[in-house]
């Protein structure tokens, strides 16, 4: 893991598994998606159970992204790993798309099983903090211009916000709520029907690659941003107007 | 599937999703194609600058 702190070496391993990574999530993606649609309506719920195949998925990889970015911040604060925070602020957009895609077909699950869109529920509310966390985390990057500093300040706040992951996943327990206790990750084994769970895992595979594919491609930018920037500042340092000017569009972000 | 009377549901669920994974993929390839842009031309004009008297 230590050979990958130099980005060198990670920009040519990512430039390797790149396809590899792509080609492994379109196939998941196309068995999970041809499995979701070929499994059986549930006996209760009939088709709307399809969205599930959507909506766990999304689910895991929200609290699974932001666990991968408190390791991230841990790097970045202890051990001072050069990738870290590329990889913490890298994951953060992916995370709050994932986390989006999870409230979204939640509620549109919710509507037809609950009788409604939303509900003040401990389990749909702590997956809106964390929702709100990731903005949060967005914005902080953006408004800090010391990349050093930034890095740093957003550690520090992955850190705090990760006291939200276990109220996410014990919320069903801790308090009477609308939202169904765990049945897939629990002890005594999952509760689905095996004809619904396995395009369920196969899915939230497909998920996890897709995850992974992105950030490593998002990391790779984030090594390339820092790339122009250094050399911007070089090129300020020496004068060069033009190359400034060239540059200035892409530098962003 | 269509006639189920919450088909609605389901179609929007994995059209806002689909909408949501390829928006993300499309950004990530926009940045990698900026960033690489604005590298290769700060190089060359570092080459250039290298190369006059």
């Amino acid at each position: 893991m230590w050979s990958l702190a130099n980005p060198t070496v990670f920009l040519a391993l990512a430039q390797r598994a790149l396809p590899w990574l792509a080609a492994a999530t379109a196939a998941l993606f196309a068995v999970g998606l041809w499995l979701s649609f070929a499994a059986p309506p549930d006996y209760q719920q009939g088709e709307t159970v399809r969205i599930m195949y959507l909506h766990v998925p999304a689910a895991w990889l929200s609290s699974f992204i932001y666990g991968v970015m408190t390791l991230a911040a841990l790097g970045t604060l202890v051990w001072r790993h050069p990738l870290a925070d590329a990889a913490q602020k890298a994951a953060a957009p992916l995370g709050a798309g994932f986390t989006f895609i999870c409230l979204a077909t939640g509620s549109l699950w919710g509507k037809p099983m609950w009788g409604t869109y939303w509900v003040w529920d401990a389990r749909l509310t702590s997956v809106l903090v964390l929702f709100i966390l990731y903005l949060g985390l967005i914005a902080l990057w953006r408004t800090i211009e010391d990349s050093g500093r930034a890095a740093r300040a957003a550690a520090i706040l992955t850190l705090v916000g990760a006291v939200d992951l276990p109220i996410i996943k014990f919320s069903v327990d801790w308090w009477n709520t609308l939202h169904q206790p765990a049945s897939v990750f629990r002890l005594g084994g999952p509760t689905i029907a095996p004809e619904l769970l396995w395009p369920l895992l196969v899915m939230s595979l497909a998920f996890t690659l897709l995850f992974l594919t992105l950030h490593v491609m998002a990391i790779r930018n984030e090594i390339l941003r820092r790339r122009v920037a250094r050399l911007t500042m070089i090129a300020a340092a020496q004068g060069d107007s033009l190359t400034l000017q060239l540059a200035a569009g892409a530098a962003k972000g | 599937m269509i006639q189920e009377p919450h088909f609605g549901f389901v179609a929007a669920a994995y059209v806002i999703a689909t909408l949501v994974i390829f928006g993300m993929i499309a950004i990530v390839f926009a940045d990698y194609r900026a960033q690489t842009r604005a590298l290769r031309r700060l190089e060359q004009a570092r080459g250039r600058r290298a190369g006059e008297p």
